[in-house]
């Protein structure tokens, strides 16, 4: 059982923190500000949920489990909203996701070159 | 051995780019960013001294025998709340500033007082002229 | 080791500061230098510090400042004369600072000078003369209690400073005029207007846990008053100003922040009338221990009173600053047009 429960738990850790590195190259890596969103996005709230549940497995006192879940309820609730108010500031301001604005600029040039 | 002073001198690194920021820069608000970089070093300062090898945060329970000093941290403790309340007041002074000459650039602020003087001293001696 | 890296951010932070020249982002800087400092202070064992260095740096004091840079322009103008002076002098300031610090005790050191004075007895005794579990508490609210009252003072006189230099007088039908306009730019935020009514009471709730568990865990007055305003604030910010000034009195919280120094204040009275010294709690009541416990939760609450309505002040003076600059603006380029 308790083999179980630690190889269990290294498991969602793992992957918690493979999203949250993944993540941070992402924010690096990424062209525009939309996709880097994305990567944080999944920081956010997949990497540190996946790490809370994994401390929440390994975790013997119920009220560390208690307030374990809760944080993760709370991430759960604020992470996707943080980046939907992010999103839709940004695309207020009139930033463009770096494909639609390509398209744009191909399909102006088609135009162009048809006149 | 050479890293036991490193938190000390990282919070003089901190607070001598606080301190750079105040003296170089001319914007009112960059400055107020500057004296919230030094406070925060004097924080980072007393919190490190604080700290002792081994302990735990002072919060009596019984299986712990080795605390760290809880006197600094009831000093930045308040001094936090503090900070933010005074920051507060030097922003609002900033925007009184600001609708007052328009700018929040130290040097423009200082032509227009200048200016203003000069003016003053022009109509005092014209009345002395006329008189 | 944590603590190494987090340093050595913090500094890498603060260089960035001074190379911006976007006050905008300067600011997010700042606020990022501040959560930087929230979990430098967890990894030094001060918890209650880094609750409220987390709740202050990296929330309250980065909204002021935007508030402000939204009324005063975003961008730094550059220096024509060069900062060679002001370097020299920082660096002169600190080659001689780092050379004091080779007297200094090493870092973490169990017998440097600050950890032979006072601090034993806080740790030994406190549990028999206070009776409280957290030793910051029981120093911050009994044993140096009138240092704390000056503290508070300092605050509530700072709120009123902020009120005399930023508070609008203007009559009724335009006050209702410029929120008007306002309010209507706040219908389209639907997603973060919902999940917002779903956190805001238990932002409540927690900032009530702050306030009465910090005998036990970290917290206290303070703490939970930043939280409770901090809680205010985003329900202004997400539902205009004006239903915030109908949900919360402007009147009332002055007043409130007002009894809170005066709470403070008279529990030290009571306990002078009572043949003790001021802020003596022991003779409140028969038991020393139930007298000290009572004289802690009373000026906590007193502390948390002020410092919420405090800050609710001062967000409340700067909203309404900014709200009616954009109303002249938007005055003057309809006059233009």
């Amino acid at each position: 059982m308790d083999m179980i429960i630690t190889i269990s738990s290294g498991f969602f850790l793992l992957i918690g923190s493979f999203l949250c590195f993944s993540g941070a190259i992402g924010l690096l890596r990424f062209p525009d500000f939309y996709t880097r969103m994305h990567a944080v996005g999944v920081t956010d709230t997949l990497g540190a949920g996946m790490i809370l549940v994994g401390l929440m497995i390994i975790s013997t006192d119920f009220l560390v489990f208690a307030k374990l879940a809760m944080v993760l309820l709370l991430t759960l609730l604020i992470g996707p909203t943080t980046s939907h108010v992010l999103a839709k500031a940004a695309f207020h301001n009139g930033l463009t996701p770096k494909s639609l604005s390509n398209q744009e600029k191909n399909n102006k040039e088609i135009s162009s070159s048809n006149t | 051995m050479l890293m036991d002073l490193f938190n000390h001198w990282v919070v003089i690194t901190l607070m001598m780019s606080g301190l750079y920021i105040v003296i170089a820069h001319g914007n009112l608000i960059k400055k107020i960013v500057g004296l919230s970089v030094f406070q925060t070093s004097v924080f980072i300062f007393y919190i490190s001294m604080a700290k002792v090898d081994g302990g735990t945060a002072p919060i009596l329970a019984d299986d712990i025998v080795q605390y760290s000093n809880p006197l600094p941290h009831v000093l930045i403790l308040t001094a936090i709340v503090v900070g933010i309340a005074t920051t507060a007041l030097g922003l609002s002074l900033v925007v009184r500033i600001k609708e007052a000459y328009g700018s929040i650039e130290e040097e423009s602020i200082q032509q227009q007082d200048n200016q203003q003087q000069d003016n003053n001293a022009h109509a005092k001696r014209k009345q002395e002229e006329e008189a | 080791m944590i603590d190494i890296i987090l340093l050595t951010l913090l500094v890498v932070v603060a260089i960035a500061i001074i190379r911006m020249k976007d006050l905008f982002a300067v600011v997010m800087l700042l606020g990022i230098y501040g959560l930087l400092s929230a979990s430098f202070f967890v990894a030094m064992d001060a918890v209650d510090v880094a609750f409220t260095e987390a709740a202050v740096g990296a929330g309250i004091s980065t909204l002021l400042m935007l508030v402000v840079i939204a009324m005063t322009g975003r961008k730094e103008k550059t220096n024509r004369h060069k900062p060679l002076p002001a370097l020299c002098i920082v660096l002169i300031t600190g080659g001689l600072l780092i050379y004091g610090t080779f007297d200094m005790p090493h870092f973490g050191a169990a017998d440097a000078p600050i950890h032979q004075h006072v601090a034993p007895r806080y740790i030994n005794d406190s549990m028999a003369e206070v009776g409280v579990p957290n030793i910051v508490t029981s120093v911050l609210a009994s044993y140096r209690a009138f240092d704390t009252f000056g503290e508070v003072v300092v605050i509530f006189t700072a709120g009123i400073g902020v009120l005399t230099l930023l508070s609008v007088a203007r009559r009724k039908e335009d006050a209702e005029k410029i929120s008007s306009i306002n309010d209507s730019m706040h219908e389209q935020h639907l997603v973060i207007r919902i999940v917002a009514k779903m956190l805001i009471p238990f932002i409540f709730l927690f900032a009530l846990y702050v306030q009465f568990h910090g005998d036990f865990g970290p917290g206290g007055g303070f703490q939970a008053g930043v939280i409770f305003a901090a809680a205010i604030i985003l329900y202004a910010m997400l539902f205009g100003l004006n239903t915030a000034r109908k949900v919360i009195n402007q009147t009332f919280i002055q007043l409130i922040a007002a009894v809170g120094v005066l709470l403070y204040g008279s529990v030290g009275i009571v306990s002078l009338m009572n043949d003790g010294n001021f802020f003596n709690y022991n003779v409140l009541a028969s038991d020393p221990i139930a007298g000290q416990h009572l004289g802690i939760l009373l000026i906590e609450w007193g502390v948390g009173c002020t410092v919420a309505s405090v800050m609710m002040i001062i967000f409340f003076s700067f909203a309404g600053r900014l709200e009616l600059h954009q109303h002249n603006e938007r005055v003057k380029n309809q006059e233009s047009s």
